[in-house]
């Protein structure tokens, strides 16, 4: 059974080897080369996960021959294995269900190119999640980052390129910054490695001037992954990107992506600078205000957006915004909340962003709310999808979104003040007003009254039936058995420390 | 503050490099600035890098004597971290460039207010 | 000779033969989009108001965005700079553990079996982010491809952003005596140089990327001194793609294997040389050599990318006339698709 404990390793080795590979492939060979390693990949993650949980401790894994402070290492413990296998399944759908749309907005010759990128991709997810290494997670950092813009431009229309410009430049910045706090942190502490880093700085923050340093250090790393995530000042890149990509792209890079980098700066928090230190410093109080901006404004312009994908867009910077306020919030119930709807909105996302190409082309081709009147009865396998989407997003009971929401409102009731309380359930509230009027709204509009009802495109497709039926069937998993899922982040993050 | 912003003054003089750099990365509304604001960032940080491996009357890291005792080498982990920076560097400004290439063929314009007002005129539905 | 010379020095059209198909179709494109953005300007002014009220406002907004220019970038160096000043001193021990950097330089020799600290460092002690940082490069070189290489897609005339000239002989450099009698005598000497500083990487400065550097830039410089035809026959297509496959795949196998020897405590049976020689340092000098195969055919890439929209001779889409037919591979508006 040890041989369990290379399997981190050999997921990495295997997607960078793949997207290599992929370069000298023919589009056909490339797809069913892809989806047959991505289950392979998702094979070895399960396996991790279940070597972690009935072995209830974290694994060290040195990358060759040298130990902690020098060589690179890996980690895995319940919380990783169960994100990897989350971002692993979530993928597989996306790339399954957005399959016919890679056909039709790439050009044939490119298609072996945009699963290269997929399978980079991979590699970059699955190195972030498992590495201890922060100098690491920079490297595969902009991995993700130049991929998630690869496969962004990879539709040749003029949007994509003007919103990969976009996209660029704020996450240039934001590696910057992420790159700067990280050389601050070097020269304070010496060591590059999670653990080693840690022990410095609980002694550093002894000494007044050297914890201003590491403060500041922090602010500066969080800055740029917030940047690069999509917080609430930085979040208009969002609607250009996500909703002109292909449609594979967008819930990719909308579900996973952007979760990855919050996954990495919540791993430094916890093992690089060390969570209590973290929970001492004011940067958490920053997180929570700007969380709480974003979930506002985001959902404002989500109410005044005209295109379908340009409110799923706006409302994934509000879903950022839970998720940084679940990390400001602090305590073990707010960092299991944030978790647990990092899990979440990859499941509720991915699943929207995949329904509404199809709805859009069963009116004409076009996303605008206007156009979608009655796109639900014209494609009903897509409408029931969506619904779904909608539903857990709104929050009803019985799915992923609810659970999430009552996560975080329970953290907020655990700090025990107050003010901060009544602030978070108050955003909560307006929130979920908010929510509920777009969505409600969209629903009315996409099940609502058209001459033209007739079915435009046979729903029972099973490449599209089958991943949005899995990505349905884990939003109820997460939405019923959230107990479970709790359980299990708690004891992930109990072994993270 | 003076006293030890002069005693570290190459590592000031990178930062304010990186402040130039991200604020034009910011602020200029032509690509092609914005790029070079970019690699301006960059190489402020490539320089606060190897400053801080940087000792004073030492050598660089290449052991040519086993003998002599390992105070009388630099630090060679910055310069490692400035390698991989580098070829960061390199890579993001070739995807940038081609992306610039891509949008003045097509709008034949890199200032970016004139490209948005373009865009808002396109009609493109999914 | 002379006259060519002075004619090259002022850059005069005349001896741009090749580029005749340059017409200016693309700069009266370029005006008539002007025209356009000013009469869409126009009605969007119309529509909101008079046009001074506009233009005081768009005046007052300039400025006011170049001061808030200012006044961020002031902050943020000011902040910064408070950072730096409580930072340990410059020019001494900094960091100040040195725990890391110690065991480099000290049993860096013996252990790696290289020389040079910085190259045991990055290809041996903390080999992944090295592994990482290649495939940064390959992504980048697979983006440039998605953007910049000809398909059916950007050929086709009704797209908007289509290659205009479709003609190999605009983009192949005009084989120019200048260039090619300095690249005949710089040629030998930089391949040389990258080749020395590519095995060296474990003795002194220099490794797979600064070397595959100075190769990328020598096929870059042959290529504009003798044309893409020649460098075709030479460098394919199909020999970048593959070289870069082989080499990448060799080296995600070979660090896979060190990695999964080292971390199940196997014997990795790959000797370490004598320090000093050109080989040693076990696997760091074949990954050199993979990086710099890499880094090479990745620049070349970039380079022909850029110029002509393929990675190598004998793409799938870009079957345009072949070079050196002279001038008058007057493409444009031919539908290749």
């Amino acid at each position: 059974m040890d041989i369990i404990r290379n399997f981190p390793l050999f997921t990495i080795i295997l997607s960078l080897f793949s997207g290599v590979l992929c370069l000298v492939l023919d589009a056909k060979a490339a797809r069913r080369y892809t989806l047959g390693y991505e289950g392979v990949i998702l094979c070895l993650c399960g396996a991790v996960f279940w070597y972690a949980v009935r072995t209830g401790r974290a694994v060290t894994y040195v990358c060759g021959e040298f130990p902690a402070p020098w060589g690179n290492e890996l980690r895995f413990g319940v919380l990783e294995a169960m994100m990897a296998c989350g971002f692993i399944a979530v993928l597989i759908c996306c790339v399954v269900a957005g399959g016919r749309y890679i056909l039709q907005d790439i050009d044939e010759s490119k298609i072996n190119l945009y699963y290269a990128l997929i399978n980079l991709l991979t590699a970059a997810l699955m190195a972030i999640v498992w590495t201890n290494d922060v100098f690491t997670g920079y490297v595969f950092l902009e991995i993700l980052t130049l991929t998630s813009c690869g496969i962004l431009i990879v539709r040749e229309i003029g949007r994509t390129t003007l919103a990969a410009v976009r996209y660029m430049i704020l996450n240039l910045m934001g590696s910057g910054l992420f790159l700067l706090g990280l050389v601050l942190l070097y020269d304070v502490t010496g060591n590059l490695l999670m653990v080693p880093m840690q022990e410095e700085i609980a002694q550093l923050m002894a000494q007044p001037h050297t914890a201003m340093v590491v403060t500041m250090a922090t602010g500066i790393l969080t800055m740029g992954l917030a940047i690069k995530s999509g917080l609430f000042p930085f979040h208009y890149w969002m609607p250009d990107a996500y909703g002109w990509a292909t449609p594979t792209s967008g819930a990719i890079m909308s579900s996973l992506v952007s979760k990855c980098y919050i996954f990495l700066l919540f791993k430094i928090y916890y093992r690089a600078i060390g969570i209590e230190v973290f929970a001492r410093m004011p940067i958490r109080y920053l997180l929570l205000a700007l969380g709480m901006c974003g979930i506002i404004f985001g959902s404002v312009s989500a109410l005044r957006a005209e295109n379908i994908n340009h409110m799923a867009a706006f409302s994934s910077a509000a879903q950022i915004g839970y998720i940084y306020m679940g990390l400001g919030l602090g305590g073990e119930s707010g960092y299991a909340a944030a978790m647990f709807h990092i899990l979440a909105h990859a499941v509720t996302k991915s699943l929207i962003f995949l329904t509404t190409p199809r709805l859009a082309e069963a009116s004409g081709n076009s996303l605008r709310f206007r156009a979608l009147q009655g796109s639900a009865l014209r494609d009903r396998g897509a409408g029931m999808f969506f619904t779904v989407g909608a539903l857990s997003m709104i929050g009803i009971p019985v799915f992923a979104g609810f659970s999430s929401k009552l996560l975080v409102a329970m953290a907020a009731a655990d700090t025990g003040k107050g003010a901060l309380m009544l602030s978070v359930i108050l955003v909560l509230a307006v929130s979920a007003v908010l929510n509920a009027q777009y969505f409600i709204r969209t629903l009315i509009r996409i099940f609502g009254d058209s001459e033209d009802t007739a079915d435009k495109t046979a729903y029972f497709r099973e490449d599209f039936i089958l991943p949005m039926a899995a990505l349905t069937g884990m939003n109820l998993a997460l939405g019923l058995f959230s107990w479970l899922f709790t359980d299990l982040i708690r004891m992930g993050l109990g072994m993270f420390g | 503050m003076i006293g030890n912003l002069l005693a570290n003054y190459e590592e000031a003089v990178a930062i304010i490099l990186f402040g130039i750099g991200f604020t034009m990365v910011l602020f200029q509304r032509n690509l092609i600035r914005k790029l070079i604001g970019m690699n301006i960032m960059d190489t402020g940080v490539f320089l606060f890098l190897a400053s801080m491996g940087y000792i004073r009357g030492r050598k660089a890291p290449i052991i040519l004597d086993p003998s002599l005792p390992a105070e009388s080498y630099i630090n060679p982990v910055p310069a490692g971290l400035v390698l991989t920076g580098i070829v960061v560097s390199v890579s993001v400004t070739a995807i940038m460039l081609s992306l610039c290439v891509r949008l003045y063929r097509r709008y034949h314009t890199l200032e970016i207010d004139d490209i948005y007002r373009l865009s808002k005129h396109q009609m493109e539905d999914r | 000779m002379k006259e060519k010379f002075w004619r090259w020095l002022d850059g005069s059209r005349e001896y741009l033969e090749d580029a005749s198909d340059m017409d200016e179709t693309p700069y009266r494109e370029r005006e008539e989009v002007k025209t356009q953005i000013r009469e869409r300007n126009d009605s969007l002014d119309k529509r909101r108001g008079t046009r001074a009220v506009i233009r005081a406002e768009e005046k007052g907004f300039r400025l006011l965005y170049s001061w808030v220019a200012v006044i961020s970038a002031i902050f943020l160096i000011g902040v910064l700079l408070y950072v730096v000043s409580y930072l340990p001193r410059y020019g001494q021990e900094n960091p100040q553990t040195t725990l890391v950097a110690r065991r480099y330089l000290e049993d860096g020799v013996r252990e790696t079996g290289a020389i040079n600290a910085v190259a045991g460092m990055i290809l041996d002690y903390r080999a992944f982010d090295t592994l990482g940082e290649s495939h940064v490069l390959f992504t980048a070189l697979v983006c440039v491809m998605i953007l910049l290489e000809k398909d059916r897609k950007n050929m086709r005339r009704g797209y908007e952003d289509y290659y205009r000239i479709t003609g190999e002989g605009f983009y192949t450099p005009n084989r120019d005596g200048i260039m090619q009698a300095a690249g005949f005598v710089l040629l030998p000497s930089i391949l040389l140089f990258g080749i020395y500083i590519l095995l060296n990487g474990q003795n002194g400065p220099g490794g797979g990327f600064s070397g595959g550097t100075v190769l990328g830039s020598g096929l870059i410089i042959f290529t504009m001194a003798f044309g893409f035809d020649t460098v075709d026959r030479i460098a394919s297509r199909r020999l970048l793609k593959g070289v870069t496959v082989v080499a990448l795949g060799f080296y995600s196998f070979a660090k896979g294997y060190v990695f999964f020897t080292g971390a199940n405590g196997l014997e990795s049976h790959i000797p370490k040389g004598t320090p000093g020689a050109i080989l040693s340092g076990g696997l760091i000098l074949p990954l050199d050599i993979a990086v710099g195969l890499v880094v090479a055919c990745t620049m070349f890439g970039f380079y022909s990318l850029f110029r002509r929209g393929s990675i190598g001779g004998k793409g799938k889409a870009c079957s345009g006339k072949k070079a050196g037919t002279g001038a008058g591979t007057k493409a444009e508006g031919k539908d290749n698709a």
